[in-house]
């Protein structure tokens, strides 16, 4: 998160306490429709359940992005684009796992160019299991993300800082090569 | 003659600090409307206020050359500057001889600026997006001339504190030259960028465009900037047609015709934004070369009727403001 601004006037407590609100009420998202999703995000967006009344709009680019929903299988080629994606996203960030192929490979646990576990590449803040899961459970998670970002417990992005070797070697067991 | 000095400075930041405020209460206030249209709840009308402190809360860590860091304030300065030059409710900041003409030159300088950083970020969505805003400042720009040139014929001046003195003393320009009003307003659609005109910053297409590498403290400058252009064109629109909002005398009231005259200003731009809104909540998206050939056809030709009615009005029948 950014330094504070005023550390003689407001308390550095204080400061965090009010970065964590406004990013809670204000987050912007981008998804990665990789297999499932692509049919559950319209209604979450559109006038059934409008997201927009917590301040969560889809965003066109990472750069502009807070939040990134990862939807359905992640094949090894996605995988790249998925981290790549991660690293242009700004401080702090979210991620949110979404059905259950990214928590432990669902229905494609044994195939070959599918990865199993998404939290072991990139740090995951919130997963919504089922196949596929509804937009009411998709409204739940943003707001479980909301609370948890609240409280502080949403902090995978000082988690990928932190263990950035971990995750790195784990990322290149998968790619061989980082260009390709 | 110091204290004038701070006084005249202090009224210039507070004008200039309220009026992106404006902005960024009319930017809600549109997604609350967009929203209901679209039978939604929406967000709540502060959401732009969140929305800001986030962006700028956040750490930023692009880097691609001193251009792009440049950009966002060159934005911001430009618009800043527009708006110095606006009257706001009959307050003038800056004011020179035909600035009416000088108003149109520097109308380019914040849309330049921010293509200039787009253009140094090197992502072809932000070639392609500066291209198509580019096209469409060329295609509206047309029509707009030519209203700006009726007015100045009908009113005989090029001066903005002499034309908006006219109007009090007179009529204004929306009863007297109707025609040309139409012309502005539908050009003033494409210059807020707002459907069917927003091509520049399709999302859809082109990954919103010239904003494609901007995050964090960038996209909040951009922000700021994109709430002070809408204070900006739709003061333009009230200023050139609707009187500046003027409805007491500030020679004969003092103090409180300014106070009156504000508060005219702030409920006629946001009528000017609500039609805004209320044709983007409606309406897809045109294509570039559509929407160039629908602003030299339909546009222009309002417009060149309304200049001849403002040229038969002042030359043949006499009628002077
Ligand atoms: S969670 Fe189910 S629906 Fe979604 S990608 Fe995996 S298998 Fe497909």
């Amino acid at each position: 998160m950014n330094e504070n601004p005023l550390p003689s006037i407001i308390p550095d407590k204080e400061w965090k306490k009010i970065q964590r609100m406004l990013s809670k009420r204000s987050l912007w998202m981008i998804h990665f429709c990789t297999g499932c999703g692509a049919m559950e995000m319209p209604p979450v967006m559109t006038s059934r359940y409008d997201m927009e009344r917590f301040g969560i709009i889809p965003m066109a680019t990472p750069r502009q992005a807070d939040l990134l929903l990862v939807t359905g299988y992640v094949a090894t080629k996605t995988l790249k684009r998925i981290v790549r994606v991660y690293e242009q996203m700004q401080d702090p960030k979210y991620v949110i796992a979404f059905g259950s192929c990214p928590i432990n490979g669902g229905i494609y646990w044994d195939s070959y160019n599918i990865i199993k576990r998404l939290d072991k590449y990139i740090p995951v803040d919130m997963y919504i299991a089922g196949c596929m899961p509804r937009p009411e459970a998709i409204m739940d998670a943003f707001l479980k993300l909301m609370k948890d970002i609240d409280e502080g417990k949403a902090n995978g992005w000082m988690r990928y800082r932190k263990y950035y070797d971990q995750y790195r070697r784990n990322q290149m067991r998968i790619f061989k090569r980082w260009d390709e | 003659m110091v204290t004038d000095w701070l006084i005249h400075a202090g009224l210039v930041a507070l004008y200039l600090f309220l009026a992106m405020v404006i902005g960024l209460l009319f930017m809600g206030i549109a997604r609350k409307i967009t929203a209901r249209i679209q039978n939604r709840v929406g967000p709540p009308i502060y959401q732009n206020f969140l929305d800001l402190g986030k962006l700028l809360a956040k750490k930023t860590n692009i880097k691609h050359n001193w251009i792009f860091d440049f950009a966002p304030l060159f934005g911001l300065g430009g618009v800043l500057l527009i708006l110095a030059y606006l009257p706001m409710g009959g307050y003038i900041m800056l004011s020179g001889q035909g600035d009416l003409i000088l108003l149109l030159y520097i109308l380019a300088i914040p849309a330049l600026g921010f293509a200039l950083g787009s253009g140094a970020s090197g992502n072809p969505n932000a070639g392609v997006g500066v291209m198509r805003a580019l096209t469409l400042m060329l295609s509206y720009e047309m029509p707009f001339l030519i209203v700006i040139l009726s007015l100045m014929i009908f009113y005989n001046t090029a001066s903005l504190s002499v034309l908006l003195q006219k109007q009090m003393n007179y009529l204004w320009g929306i009863a007297a030259l109707p025609i040309s009003a139409l012309a502005a307003d539908i050009a003033l659609q494409g210059m807020m960028a707002e459907k069917p005109f927003d091509i520049p910053i399709a999302p859809h297409e082109i990954a919103s465009g010239p904003l494609v590498e901007f995050g964090g403290k960038y996209l909040g400058l951009l922000m700021l900037y994109s709430a002070g252009s809408i204070v900006v064109e739709t003061s333009l629109f009230v200023d050139l047609f609707l009187g500046g909002g003027i409805v007491l005398n500030p020679t004969v009231y003092g103090t409180l015709a300014y106070f009156v005259n504000y508060l005219v200003w702030l409920a006629l731009i946001f009528v000017v934004w609500m039609i805004a809104i209320f044709v983007n909540a409606v309406f897809p998206r045109f294509r570039i070369e559509q929407a160039f050939k629908f602003y030299w056809k339909w546009p222009t030709v309002i417009a060149i009727a309304g200049l001849v009615q403002a040229y038969v009005m002042s030359v043949f029948l006499g009628v002077v403001p």
